[in-house]
């Protein structure tokens, strides 16, 4: 009788240690799988290089107000009267590469880190921050339009 | 018996890390657009004023 309660009370302490054990590793791989995402790729950073050289372009038309930025996280043109005429042939075309480069990027990043499907909950989370980022005086698109940071 | 429980917590805390992979990080997600935009944007850090882009002479401030 006392030996088998010797016996569960060895195979219950193997047990907990057992349990601990499991806690550590799980511990661990929470660590690790813990958040980063990759945007270190060539896919990824030659997006970055080509929107950063357009941005010399593009912050003009930022300040001015002729482009704004969309709740999507693209960019629009919002008032092409702010611009000189010799500007409003170019400004459609430079909008729309942009948007090309920014849509790609939000989907590259989504692969890169092997889910594609995340592409769209990407562009939501840039979304917000190009906004918060954005210059005083820049435009952006809110619930009831246009406004003004 | 012990088997038996080592292979059931082995399969939950293998269950655990794919839910965890599922699940999309927005964080994370976030923290990767600040990197991004700040470069795009070249944005640096403790700089308030940010860059005209355009130019290219190097602004020197007094």
């Amino acid at each position: 009788m006392k030996q088998t309660w010797i016996q569960t009370w060895i195979k219950f302490q193997r047990l907990i240690k057992l349990l601990v054990a499991i806690m550590v590793v799980f511990t661990i791989h929470l660590a690790y799988s813990a958040p980063n995402l990759e945007i270190d790729t060539p896919a990824i950073n030659a997006l970055k290089s080509s929107m950063q050289a357009r941005h010399g372009q593009l912050a003009p038309f930022y300040g001015s107000g002729a482009i704004g930025l969309t709740s999507n996280g693209l960019i629009a043109v919002r008032d092409a009267k702010a611009l000189p005429l010799k500007d409003r042939q170019g400004i459609n075309a430079l909008v729309a590469s942009e948007n090309t480069d920014r849509s790609k990027l939000y989907q590259e990043i989504a692969v890169a880190n092997g889910h594609p499907e995340w592409g769209s909950s990407i562009q939501d989370a840039f979304a917000g921050r190009w906004i918060d980022k954005a210059q005083t005086g820049w435009y952006y698109q809110a619930a009831g339009g246009w406004t003004q940071k | 018996m012990e088997k038996n429980i080592l292979v059931l917590l082995l399969a939950g805390v293998l269950t655990a890390c794919v839910t965890i992979n599922i699940y999309f990080p927005a964080a994370a997600a976030q923290e990767a657009a600040d990197q991004i935009i700040d470069d795009v944007w070249k944005i640096k850090e403790g700089d308030a004023k940010a860059p005209g882009a355009a130019s290219e002479t190097p602004t020197q401030d007094k």
